[in-house]
């Protein structure tokens, strides 16, 4: 295909061509800025979390006022949970997963250090946290029944205390002992003595969302047995299908136990209700951007139809004339489509310099990360296949076009 | 004239049904996406305190250990209760308050309704008269009360309702944890948007329920919430009055510029005499922000609104951008009837003011409709779970906007398409004819 002609076309048609071109640029931009926002929150809301969600439900109390009976409360409490039907373990919690609030610490190497090398959350542990909640240890040993202390008791003394173990992330352990063996060495947090690495999990997140992205998993697990009133998790794994049931059990239980404390109901739910509200705002975020992104191309098309109609109705004669002079309909057909990738190309080359300055921006201003480059051909492909699409019918219609007409109003 | 080319207008659109009702539709869309986003920007980043904001500020000090200390960075966001005590007792503000968040177990003393967690705020007696709360029976209590640790207690209208159905409830006694209060007043409806004082709960969240003296709430020990940031063994209470730890949101209010800079003065130098005594180590880094630069400070409108507001502006431009296409194609269409009007005697003006006319009134058509999506988005913004979600209300402001924004855009997409057509020379056209 001849593509001087079409050139020196455009060229007449200067002012209807920037517009067409201006448009795919803008279009592009947004679009392939708006799928790596569309990419990201899908990550986010597909991560895992390294615990049994689908098994586990959550009943949070308090008390009215302070418990000095909290520690036997709670035991009894537990001793109960793990007696009802269908319960396989149960245990107590300071926070839990997809709830905003959270217990964090600086993350030393030695005593010495000023700088946190990084900051953690912190999970306090009972004896049957890993197996309630169901992590995976891929290193080392769970805690040891005589490892476990009081946090009641830890907390109320004065001066230093140490804390026997802890078990860390791999995410974590890799980041404070880059290629080494994480278990047997030691870091500091709380209190001025070393913690010891006894265990290390494959996943286990953080509460909230603190930290970003990149620090998800920096996550450690103290064996501080905490009281009922502290956070107010009881964590109880069950069957997927008696998940209801157990919950309603539990909180039945819960209210006779101990009657002087508060159930809070919006907040007991199964750990699938948790992560589902936890993630509504990525996910209806990602909704908008995707309904933007189907509109803005439903728009843009809809611009190159409307002004690749207009030329063909106004090169009307001028098609007559070339089929007259023995131009087949798929020469005429092609003319258009080329013409159209043209401008397209033209316009996705603007659209992507536009693409990286927003994006550019956007790093600036919202600490979003580098557009990947891999958007950039997906944008690309979506605006070339939408302006062929797009034009098709006018061309068709151009196509169409007897050879007679020129030699009608002559 | 103008009546007559509204008259042509209607006629071009009849004769380009399918063209004119996209073009209609492109502008509503963009309009639609653009106040949509547009109004929950502003609803989130209002002013919660208009005509007072410059004069209320939030005080930061530095008082953690070097352990972490990284020069230039900012102070600690909150303060510690010893701090927070001191700036209190020595009164250098026209009002100031120290506060914090928590939650408090309502035992209503009706048999039959169970008891409920209630969110609270432990503050002292200048909060009201300082934030001018509205109280819709009673008063706030006095600072001689905050002295006394006085058992005084103010609610909120909703929970006014929910315990007394409404009714007039001050002098009345309730029961908060294991003790016993006495309620001194009742808030009216008031929502601070954002909820300005505590950026650690939830920033758009309803006022507390109860509100009570600090110095009670600490001999109670009474739960908190909210961040806490602490460097040092506090000895098992991170709450006692000189434990190593930030909780304390402190404000103050200074009725002039030079009233500021004097307490920024006192600031610096309590800072350097905290650290002549030992109690600081870092060098003297005190803030002393107003109300919005507080809120700019903590980025209080979430990203994703603000990355929305871009959005809808970008499809706004696409929109636009797609009718001056558009527009360009139809008056160029009928270039041989401009022609003829031309030759008729109209000049490049009026042809130029019709195709303008043309413009305006499909952007008074998308403007319509597209109020109707601005609505439409609106609902659905207010159908998600986020505590601002219900705030999402267009206002008269906005409606008129919604309007102003629609006839504007679509005039000035024409006018480049109006120039076009204004240039076709009669001549050329006739001879085609």
């Amino acid at each position: 295909m001849e593509i001087r002609p079409i050139l020196s076309t455009l060229l007449r048609h200067k002012t209807a061509a920037t517009l067409i071109v201006l448009e795919i640029a803008l279009t592009c931009a947004i679009i392939c800025n708006a799928l790596f926002m569309i990419g990201e929150r899908i990550t986010q809301v597909n991560e895992v979390s390294g615990i049994a969600e689908d098994e586990l439900v959550r009943v949070q109390l308090t008390a009215i006022g302070n418990d000095d009976n909290a520690e036997a409360q709670t035991r009894s409490d537990l001793a109960s949970l793990r007696g009802l039907p269908g319960v396989t373990a149960a245990t107590v919690l300071n926070q839990v997963p997809f709830v905003n609030s959270s217990w964090n610490s600086g993350v030393r190497l030695s005593q010495e250090q000023t700088q946190s090398t990084l900051n953690a959350t912190t999970y306090m542990a009972e004896d049957q946290f890993v197996e309630t909640l169901g992590l995976k240890l891929v290193a080392g040993r769970d805690f040891e029944p005589d490892e476990y202390l009081e946090f009641e008791t830890v907390n109320g003394t004065p001066g230093s205390f140490s804390i026997p173990a802890t078990i860390i992330t791999r995410v974590m352990a890799e980041k404070l002992f880059p290629g080494e063996d994480p278990i047997g060495k030691t870091f500091y947090s709380w209190g001025e003595e070393p913690i010891r690495v006894v265990g290390v999990v494959e996943h286990l997140v953080r509460p909230s969302m603190q930290g970003g992205p990149a620090q998800r998993e920096y996550t450690m697990v103290f064996p501080l047995r905490p009281t009922y009133n502290l956070g107010g998790n009881y964590v109880i794994r069950t069957s997927p299908e008696r998940r209801q049931e157990v919950l309603e059990a539990a909180v039945d239980l819960l209210r006779k136990n101990g009657p002087n404390r508060i159930i809070l109901d919006e907040n007991t739910k199964t750990f699938e209700q948790l992560r589902s509200e936890f993630y509504q705002q990525p996910r209806s975020m990602a909704w908008l951007l995707a309904i933007v992104c189907i509109g803005l191309l439903l728009i843009t098309a809809l611009g190159i139809v409307g002004l690749a109609s207009f030329w063909v109705q106004q090169r009307t004669k001028q098609i007559g004339v070339r089929r007259a002079l023995g131009a087949t309909k798929g020469q005429i057909l092609r003319y258009f489509q080329t013409e159209n990738f043209l401008l397209a190309t033209i316009g996705i080359v603007l659209g992507m310099l536009l693409a990286y300055g927003i994006n550019q921006l956007l790093m600036g201003k919202y600490e979003l990360p580098r557009l990947p480059l891999y958007y950039l051909p997906i944008g690309a492909l979506a605006l070339w296949l939408l302006g062929q699409i797009a034009v098709f019918g006018p061309a068709r219609r151009a196509a169409a076009v007897p050879p007679a007409i020129a030699t009608r109003s002559v | 004239m103008f009546g007559y080319y509204l008259n042509l207008a209607l006629r071009s659109f009849r004769r380009n049904k399918v063209l004119t009702a996209l073009m209609v539709l492109a502008i509503a869309l963009g309009i639609g996406a653009c106040m949509t986003t547009l109004t929950v920007f502003r609803v989130l980043s209002g002013d919660p305190m208009p005509g007072k904001s410059g004069q209320l500020f939030y005080v930061q000090l530095d008082p953690a250990t070097m352990q972490g200390y990284n020069p230039g960075e900012e102070p600690s966001e909150q303060v510690t209760r010893y701090d927070a005590e001191a700036l209190l007792r020595e009164k250098r503000g026209d009002r100031q308050a120290m506060m914090t968040g928590g939650g408090v177990s309502v035992t209503p003393g009706e048999a039959g309704i169970a008891p409920f967690l209630s969110d609270s705020r432990y503050t002292s007696a200048d909060f009201f008269p300082m934030f001018e709360v509205p109280f819709l029976q009673g008063r706030g209590w006095t600072a001689k009360e905050d002295e006394a640790h006085a058992r005084v207690a103010v609610i909120s209208k909703a929970l006014n309702e929910r315990l007394f159905g409404g009714g007039n409830s001050v002098g009345r006694t309730l029961r908060l944890d294991q003790d016993d209060f006495t309620i001194v007043g009742v808030i009216d409806e008031w929502r601070p948007t954002p909820r300005f004082y505590d950026m650690n709960s939830d920033r758009y969240g309803e006022l507390e329920e109860v509100f009570l003296p600090f110095t009670t709430s600490r001999d109670l020990k009474m739960g908190r919430s909210g961040s806490m940031d602490c460097w040092g063994d506090s000895g098992g209470d991170a709450t006692s009055a000189t434990a190593p730890c930030v909780w304390i949101q402190y404000w103050v209010e200074l009725g002039s510029a030079e009233k500021h800079s004097a307490y920024l003065n006192y600031l610096t130098n309590y800072s350097d005499q905290q650290r002549a005594a030992g109690r600081y180590e870092r060098p003297t880094n005190v803030r002393l922000r107003n109300v919005m630069e507080w809120l700019d400070y903590n980025r209080v409108v979430p990203s994703d609104v603000v990355m929305q507001l871009w959005l809808g502006f970008g499809f706004l431009l696409v929109c636009l951008l797609n009718t001056v296409g558009l527009l360009l194609a139809k008056f160029l269409r009928r270039s041989s009837e401009i022609g003829v009007r031309r030759a008729l005697g109209a000049s490049r003006m009026e042809i130029f003011k019709q195709c303008l006319v043309e413009a305006g009134t499909v952007g008074l058509a998308g403007g319509i409709l597209g109020l109707g999506l601005s609505l439409l988005g609106l609902w659905a913004v207010r159908q998600q779970p986020s505590s601002y979600a219900e705030l999402a209300h267009l206002d008269v402001g906005m409606l008129f906007t919604t309007f102003a924004l629609a006839i504007v855009a679509s005039l000035f997409a024409g006018l480049l398409p109006a120039w076009r057509a204004m240039q076709v020379t009669p001549a050329l056209q006739l001879k085609s004819q």
